[in-house]
């Protein structure tokens, strides 16, 4: 892939931690920097923003720049038993809790086999467990749902979990797999050489060097269950309801009061998790490269 | 004499034992992996290929392919669905790899920055979308700026963005989420990189875009290159941002093959199983020819 050299690619790339005395950055890397900085705040802030302001929004028509009437009716509405948003979100999140539980539990073995040993057919094994990211879903989701009526398990929490964990499983591993990789075995070893036995090197050597880790994987597979749509409109078969679902109807139509308080609602766990994470997703920690290595 | 085989007992059991601790361990996840997702796929590959015993049918048969392949409706959604997917990956790797390269620098207020990057990350992409719907329709945020600052009058003169064809409000939710994505993982591959190189590279007397594209880009291409297949795969997959935000007709594909699969005439599902097989191998195909192309290149 070629980038365009418009992009901030010369002078822009020195960092002032790599730079040294003789070399500053330039005027025109300055500006390059306050110009993506700027966009960044715009394209994030003003969608977000625009959410928070259409949800107090009574009457707010074209060309105003503000409402011309404020109010609390989307609100009043989301928190009435009627509009079943509170119900999706008993259902959101009681799926991904157990889907992220579960992904944990089956994700956690596998992820430290692919990231820590070699054996033979490990390539195949990486290969099978990442075909769910690079082979679409759709025609999968169609083809259990079908299995899943004869099993009794559509309109179930439980069938609606297990279709999530087709996406979550991989993601789960891709990350945690590269977070094993990167810690390796030398500590462990070294513990089990000085008599600690297989409880007491997991509880006081691995957990608290792979806890970052796992706690960014664990929160990105309660989102991937938290987002998906289609998976669960299909095997909850419209009754089993989380918010994505109570949410897709007012997108399309002009209430966009009520879309915006849903939308408010159903992003929240979202940027609470991301409050937790951010350090280990920023530049100075590298659990984002697990990504990086397919 | 029973002492020895007892020690020898013991030295098989324990080489079996570490003989099955890897499949032992991959086991759960490699299962149901393959027990939910394979046993879907080869349930829709049956129907595809016209087994679908429900309604009556098990003779073997490429009809459904063929009628898929051969409409031109196909080939238009089959097009739409790859060009949307195909610029959004590219655009949001081109823009994630600019951002990384300023996010990475230190100055004042790179923290906050480097926070408000990371935010659309975990966003659902729905919320995205409902945030791109205020912001360009037109009545939207832009058209009524656009109407303040005099450049249109009615909100019909602004841009049709949502349920156009050229898919902008979806590439635009699409960009969203996904250069937050690459731009963090770039950022992660730089971080764990370290700047050696390039101060090498400096020593040695090489500019600014002779480090880019001589020792950073290649050190970033894998990287890039991951999160490219996972965008595309997902942006060519994904049914409800195009619902939502594209044109009836064409539709992208995903949305086509589920429109199909719920309707009530059962007779129509085998079809709807074959657009999403080809929807499988075509992403496929792709994908790995991006990969070898790719690997190609870097070598």
């Amino acid at each position: 892939m070629t980038v365009d050299t418009k992009e901030p690619a010369g002078p822009a790339a020195e960092s002032q931690e790599y730079v040294d005395v003789t070399e500053r950055p330039t005027v025109t890397a300055k500006w390059v920097r306050r110009l993506a900085v700027a966009s960044i705040a715009v394209a994030v802030g003003l969608p977000m923003l625009s959410l928070v302001v259409w949800s107090f929004a009574f009457r707010w028509n074209f060309p105003n720049l503000l409402p011309s009437e404020w109010g609390t009716q989307a609100w009043a509405y989301v928190a009435d038993d009627s509009s079943r948003v509170v119900e999706g979100l008993w259902n959101s999140t009681k799926v991904a809790v157990l889907v992220t539980l579960l992904a944990i539990i089956v994700g956690l073995p596998a992820s430290r086999a692919l990231g820590q040993h070699e054996f033979k057919g490990k390539s195949a094994v990486e290969w099978v467990l990442m075909m769910p990211i690079i082979v679409p879903a759709l025609v999968a989701t169609m083809g259990i749902h079908q299995i899943f009526i004869r099993l009794r398990l559509t309109e179930t929490l439980f069938g609606v979990a297990l279709v999530h964990l087709i996406p979550a499983i991989p993601y789960f591993v891709l990350v945690m797999a590269s977070v094993f990789a990167n810690y390796g075995t030398a500590l462990e070893e070294t513990a089990r050489t000085l008599g600690a036995n297989k409880f007491r090197v997991f509880r006081y050597v691995t957990f608290p060097a792979i806890s970052s880790g796992l706690l960014v994987a664990s929160m990105f597979t309660f989102l991937i269950s938290w987002g998906q749509y289609v998976t669960t409109l299909l095997i909850g078969g419209g009754t089993f309801v989380t918010l994505p679902l109570v949410l897709f109807p007012f997108l399309s139509g002009a209430n966009h009061a009520t879309a915006a308080a849903i939308s408010l609602v159903f992003v929240a766990p979202a940027i609470i998790v991301l409050v937790f994470t951010s350090r280990q997703l920023g530049r100075e920690s590298s659990v984002m490269g697990g990504f990086g290595r397919i | 004499m029973a002492r020895t085989t007892e020690l020898t007992d013991l030295a098989e059991r324990e080489s079996l034992r570490s003989r099955l601790k890897i499949p032992l361990m991959l086991a759960p996840a490699v299962g149901i992996v393959v027990l939910l997702f394979g046993g879907g796929i080869l349930v829709g590959l049956g129907q595809s290929l016209g087994y679908f015993p429900a309604i009556g049918l098990n003779e073997f048969t490429f009809e459904y392919y063929g009628s898929v392949l051969t409409d031109s409706n196909f080939l238009r959604s089959l097009w739409l669905t790859f060009r949307i997917a195909a610029t959004a990956t590219v655009l949001s790797s081109v823009l994630a790899v600019g951002f990384a390269l300023v996010l990475r620098q230190k100055f004042a207020g790179s923290r906050l920055a480097t926070f408000l990057f990371q935010i659309p990350l975990p966003v659902p992409h729905l919320v995205a979308a409902s945030g791109i719907i205020l912001l360009v329709t037109q009545s939207g945020l832009t058209a009524r700026l656009a109407y303040a600052l005099g450049i249109i009058d009615v909100p019909g003169d602004f841009p049709a963005m949502v349920f156009d064809e050229a898919g902008i409000a979806i590439i635009l939710t699409f960009l969203w989420k996904e250069v937050p994505f690459v731009g963090l993982v770039v950022l992660a591959v730089l971080q764990s990189v370290g700047p050696q190189y390039e101060e090498q590279a400096r020593t040695l007397g090489a500019n600014g875009r002779q480090r880019f594209f001589n020792v950073l880009l290649p050190l970033i291409m894998p990287g890039i290159m991951s999160t490219s297949i996972i965008i595309f795969a997902f942006t060519f997959a994904n049914y409800e941002i195009p619902l939502l935000l594209g044109t009836r007709f064409p539709s992208t594909l995903p949305v086509v093959a589920y429109r199909l699969y719920q309707d009530p005439d059962l007779a129509l599902r085998p079809e709807a199983m074959a657009i999403s097989i080809v929807l499988a191998i075509v992403a496929l195909l792709l994908l790995i020819a991006y990969r070898r192309l790719a690997r190609y290149a870097v070598r």
